[in-house]
């Protein structure tokens, strides 16, 4: 126990003199550079795979995940509406243990000391990093349905974080009864996922049509449009004409509270007793952004170039959390920018090249029964955020053919991010 | 002794002829499904699918008069030629082999059926023989001109595999693609020839030194 590896380089180094101090660390291995990455969806999991994968070992990556297994947000409409079974939205950490060596941590990350440039785990202890990576999602604002708390979610779900919730939601969907009332509290702008409330809503319906036909579904939308809007009207029209009844800000749709214990929406004062009532509270950035204290107003603003943080450069932040440009909130965003912060995190911790970035983002959305749409557009970096380059949509009266197969290519996509994120 | 020659030479004769008709007949069965879309032997003529007679040794995508998908047609702009080993593999996965194929069939997934088929083929409608090489297209030859920079392949890549890791059923796989196909399909949905939102989306705004790094890059995957 004469000296320690790094006293001997050190000693080395001074008497030759040839080695800067920086190269000193790096003939360290177990000074191997570290990347922490906090949250493991489509953004954390794709950008510890990628980096774990791409640097060869070179770097050492650590994933902070509380879930063991992880359930996608995206596809659970599809649960609800019995074209998915629960277990297929469930995917495991194991892979990106056993065949990259990412350090895979079950806990939660509680805060972030920017100087010392650690993290915070609530199981104690923390973790050092040269590299952190945020993604932990999306966070509810409290109070903003008033009447409905986090408290509340077993009485109004919100099942806008997959797993239990979406369970609950569809067990409750079950136990309507006949000809009784389906409630969905939209969300405010901006929010994960921008078509996912109305694909719900569609997916409940088609429940409803085979096992419930009188009920009725009810939108209370503080929002004057939304996402494919014209697709879903169209397609709410031919496949359940009559069911789906959406109050929008025109009508009080923005001005709503609810009762958990009485099972009762106020819309603009007037009083409607519902029998499930499915709230997806307005959203911000995942509370581990606000302790690391890299937020303004509700969400974490980054550089469009390598998604860093704009008040601290060795901070990554992706997908929902990020206040990124015209990027929508989604898995898909979030997986396309893991690859570029993964590339961008690599060059500089290592000797690989940067490349400008590039962003795609596509949303697929089921209607019906093989009546698929999808809305997508390609972006990339400029001073501003993140800006469009290009863009496309479903449009209404596409053939059945075309609906059936833009379905099955969804199908393709879901089982392609999950590769691309967990294989 | 003579007798026994005979016999056993009629025997071996009638056993053959046996086993022989069986082939025709087990191929006859599995071409049935085929037969919903494409003719075969005389008289044959295009139907939703093209004819099949000589289809063995010809280049792929070139019967005459009938319109292919860009898919088959690139492969035949690149000289490719139906072979044994081409008929085999298009016959095991058809989408796998040449994405973008018009062609709605999963595939026979047994070797041997596939032999079967494909030797009912030859005898039904006869083989052509493999014609002289065709040239590569030159859009595709002037593409694949630039140096490969599969690096910038390997990041530009992450962009396809978010959607091209699948089953290969509702999006095709790529991986392993030959460079030539690779840039011919990038192309056609860059210039809009072949159709796809997504596809003609993404394709406009990949350069030629771009779609060049992507097809050396995965080329190099299995």
């Amino acid at each position: 126990m004469g000296f320690s590896r790094r006293n001997f380089l050190g000693s080395a180094a001074a008497v030759t003199g040839l080695l800067a101090a920086p190269m000193i660390v790096r003939a360290d291995e177990h000074a191997r550079p570290k990347v922490v990455v906090v949250g493991g969806g489509a953004g954390g999991a794709t950008a510890a795979r990628y980096i774990a994968r791409d640097s060869a070992g070179a770097v050492d990556v650590t994933l902070i995940e509380p879930s063991r297994a992880y359930y996608t947000c995206f596809f659970s409409n599809l649960y609800l509406g019995g074209f998915r079974t629960y277990e297929s939205l469930g995917h495991s950490y194991g892979t990106l243990a056993s065949s990259y060596g990412i350090n895979v941590v079950h806990d939660w990350a509680t805060g972030v000391d920017r100087d010392a440039k650690t993290v915070a785990l609530a199981g104690g202890g923390s973790v050092p990093y040269d590299r952190l990576v945020l993604s932990p999602g999306i966070d509810f604002i409290e109070d903003s349905v008033p009447g409905w708390s986090q408290a509340a979610q077993n009485a109004m779900p919100h099942a806008y974080k997959a797993g239990s919730q979406t369970q609950l939601l569809r067990a409750q969907l079950e136990a309507m009864p006949e000809g009784g009332t389906y409630c969905m509290v939209a969300p405010p702008n901006p929010y994960r996922c921008p078509p996912g409330p109305y694909e719900r809503v569609s997916m409940a319906a088609h429940y409803l049509k085979a096992n419930n036909p009188t009920a009725k579904i009810l939108i209370v939308d503080p929002k004057p449009s939304f996402s494919k809007q014209g697709l879903f009207e169209d397609g709410w029209a031919r496949h359940y004409p009559g069911m789906i009844e959406r109050i929008g800000p025109d009508f009080g749709g923005d001005n709503v509270s609810v009762n958990p214990e009485e099972m009762t929406v106020d819309i603009d004062g007037v009083v409607e007793n519902v029998d499930v009532c499915n709230v997806i509270p307005a959203q911000r950035a995942g509370s581990i952004a606000f302790a690391a204290g890299i937020t303004e107003d509700n969400w974490a603003p980054v550089s469009a170039y390598d998604m860093s943080s704009r008040m601290d450069e060795n901070i990554h932040v992706l997908g929902d959390s990020a206040a990124q440009g015209a990027m929508p909130k989604s898995g898909f965003s979030a997986n396309s920018q893991a690859k570029v912060a993964a590339n961008a995190i690599l060059a500089a911790l290592t000797d690989s090249r940067a490349f400008p970035a590039r962003f795609a983002n596509t949303c697929w959305s089921l209607i019906a029964t093989d009546d698929g749409v999808k809305v997508g557009a390609t972006y990339e970096a400029s001073d501003e955020g993140i800006v469009s380059t290009g863009s496309f949509i479903s449009e209404v009266g596409e053939t059945d053919e075309l609906r059936a197969e833009t379905y099955r290519e969804s199908i393709d996509w879901y089982d392609a991010i999950a590769t691309d994120m967990f294989s | 002794m003579m007798r026994l020659a005979v016999i056993l030479v009629g025997l071996a004769f009638t056993t053959g002829m046996a086993s022989a008709d069986d082939a025709t007949a087990r191929g006859e069965a599995l071409f049935r499904p085929c037969a919903a879309c494409h003719m075969i032997g005389e008289g044959a003529v295009h139907r939703l699918g093209p004819h099949l007679n000589g289809v063995s040794g010809r280049t792929i995508g070139t019967a005459e008069g009938f319109r292919y998908s860009a898919s088959l047609s690139e492969a035949g702009a690149e000289g490719r030629v139906w072979d044994d080993v081409a008929l085999d593999s298009f016959l095991a996965a058809p989408r796998n082999y040449l994405p973008g194929t018009s062609m709605a069939f999963r595939g026979i997934r047994d070797a041997e059926d596939r032999a079967i088929l494909i030797a009912y083929m030859i005898e039904t409608g006869g083989a052509e023989a493999p014609q002289g090489e065709v040239a590569v297209d030159p859009r595709i030859a002037a593409v694949l001109d630039h140096p490969p920079d599969e690096a910038y392949g390997a990041f530009l890549s992450s962009e396809c595999t978010a959607c091209h890791s699948g089953g290969g059923e509702g999006i095709p796989r790529i991986a392993g693609l030959a460079p030539q196909s690779f840039a011919a399909g990038l192309l056609a949905y860059r210039d809009g020839t072949r159709e796809h939102q997504v596809m003609n989306m993404l394709a406009a705004r990949l350069g030629d030194e771009e779609i060049a790094a992507l097809a050396a890059y995965f080329a190099t995957l299995e």
